[in-house]
């Protein structure tokens, strides 16, 4: 293996300037937008309503959880897809990224007709007592679905330009696949593992189409924020662009305060 | 003989146009489809054939449609455009300046917002109504005889939100029967809720009587008294920008008349 070197701090080039400007403002003059609609005098007790509150609490909750899952299964996923050696590994490959293409309606139609009590896997859950749809587990697996592909392709990309060098030296100094796995490859992954598990986080956290195809709408079961913005302006939509707020500023923190630290923490 | 290269050069070359085409003509197909729905409200020319925009609640797609066919076939070289979504999301689009001849709305109190902001021409008339009915699987739900009924434990039913139409008739009648319901979920649009009990996801669901007949034989519908504490009525109205003014009140006129309101009793609408 070539050793990378370092290369000295280049500039951007001038060209390249204009077009990040516009990129960027793409991006951010419509949340600008959304806040100019915002009444101040309002917000306060807009953002502290029962309804706000419950959403958002459920929406911390699980959006967590579903970070949690996806890296249980997604990691191991990334690591099979990457390093794995099986014939239709390409294939699994694609199949893995079809919640990012597919609406997440239809996603969660998809889970509804798998996992409903008349589904061929939801009709066994249901004889066994067990029954998914409109619970907060339901909400769980439907941000898991849609978010879950993030993780395993960022983990992916990172197994793959990291290359083998360090498991193959750990190798000859007589580390075995599980100790060499657990002590170089999982250190080295840490910055991707946080930077894809923060991206896993934010996709869970706007999760709106499987969420209420699958789960539903109750308030403190299944309505989480975005739910609950879209619920709220059919009748009053100041309060939804308020309620907006909130999730722009959890998504803010999160992206802000701990990807940095966890891209940046050098391994 | 051409060489190997030159043959593949020229058959990417042919290949890249052949690829498109299939493309091309998928899109004039979406384009002139869409038309019906989705084409921006152009004021017509004379000589050129004349649009007329309605915008509608999602509830009345099928009356709507095929009222829109008569009305085309009594004004030779005028199309009805329609664009049915939630009454609140067209209220939305019409504040923010979306230039179309006619709303109509599922309930009075978005018409209302529309009202508010001036953005109407002349007063908005009642032109049809419309009641819950339950909804229940058409295999299951043998037991649900009364809105009583879906109060009993363990009973699944699904329910629109409060903060739309279907879902204050449904306080409404929550109120007037003392009867009080504990729904597995409150759902945003009525097709939501009639979707998750045609599929069996619900035991019972609270939709309109046209959204049940609308649904065939999917559902089965058991209507109740108490759905007369919460008639809902349907407005309409020209709006004050529309690019053809006269073409806003033939379509008005044509909808209260007796053809109209035969084809919204046909699909399960009330008098007005």
């Amino acid at each position: 293996m070539t050793p990378r070197r370092a290369q000295p701090a280049a500039a951007v080039p001038a060209p390249l300037r204009p077009l990040a400007a516009v990129a960027f403002l793409l991006v951010v003059l419509p949340v600008v937008g959304l806040f100019t609609r915002v009444d101040p005098l309002r917000l306060p007790q807009l953002l502290t309503s029962r309804t706000a509150l419950d959403a958002l609490r459920l929406s911390l909750i699980t959006a967590l959880a579903a970070t949690a899952l996806s890296l249980l299964f997604g990691g191991p996923l990334a690591v099979v897809l990457a390093r794995g050696r099986m014939r239709g590994l390409r294939v699994i490959r694609a199949l893995v990224l079809l919640p990012l293409v597919l609406p997440p309606v239809v996603g969660g139609l998809a889970l509804l007709y798998l996992l409903g009590r008349t589904g061929p896997v939801g009709s066994l859950l249901d004889q066994a007592g067990i029954t998914l749809p409109y619970t907060t587990a339901a909400v769980v697996l439907a941000q898991t679905f849609v978010a879950m592909p993030f993780l395993v392709v960022g983990l992916e990309g990172a197994l793959r330009t990291g290359g083998q060098g360090y498991e193959q030296v750990a190798a000859t100094l007589g580390a075995g696949q599980w100790l060499s796995f657990r002590r170089v490859t999982a250190p080295l992954l840490l910055p991707s593992l946080g930077s894809s598990a923060v991206l896993t986080f934010a996709r869970a956290l706007g999760e709106f189409g499987a969420t209420i195809t699958f789960a539903g709408s109750l308030r403190g079961t299944t309505r989480t924020l975005p739910l609950a913005i879209y619920n709220t302006s059919q009748d009053d939509v100041d309060a939804a662009v308020a309620m907006s707020l909130l999730l722009v500023v959890v998504a803010l923190v999160v992206v802000v305060l701990v990807r940095p630290r966890a891209i940046e923490g050098r391994a | 003989m051409r060489s190997s290269s030159a043959t593949r050069s020229s058959a990417w070359t042919c290949a890249a146009p052949a690829a498109l085409v299939p493309l091309l003509v998928a899109l004039t197909a979406c384009g002139s489809g869409g038309a019906q729905t989705d084409q921006p409200d152009q004021p017509g020319q004379p000589g050129q054939p004349r649009a007329v925009t309605v915008l509608a609640a999602a509830s009345l797609t099928e009356p709507y449609q095929e009222l829109a066919a008569q009305f085309q076939a009594q004004h030779p070289g005028v199309q009805v455009k329609f664009d049915f979504e939630g009454s609140s999301t067209l209220v939305q689009q019409i504040k923010q300046g979306r230039r179309a001849d006619v709303f109509a709305s599922a309930n009075a109190k978005n018409m209302d917002k529309v009202v508010q902001e001036g953005l109407n021409a002349g007063p908005p008339r009642t032109f049809t109504t419309n009641k819950l009915t339950i909804a229940v699987p058409p295999g299951g739900g043998g037991d649900v005889r009364s809105f009583a009924d879906l109060a009993a434990p363990g009973r699944k039913v699904v329910v629109c939100a409060p903060q739309v139409p279907c879902g204050s008739a449904t306080e409404k009648v929550e109120r007037a029967t003392g009867a009080q319901l504990r729904p597995v979920s409150e759902e945003n649009d009525v097709k939501s809720v009639l979707h998750k009990v045609a599929a069996g996801e619900a035991d019972a669901g609270l939709v309109y009587v046209s959204d049940a007949k609308s649904a065939g034989g999917q559902v089965r519908s058991v209507d109740f008294p108490e759905a007369g504490a919460a008639v809902n009525s349907y407005p309409q109205v020209a709006l004050k920008d529309a690019p053809q003014p006269q073409l806003a009140q033939d379509w008005e006129s044509f909808v209260q008349g007796p053809a109209g309101q035969a084809v919204l009793a046909r699909h399960g609408f009330g008098a007005k």
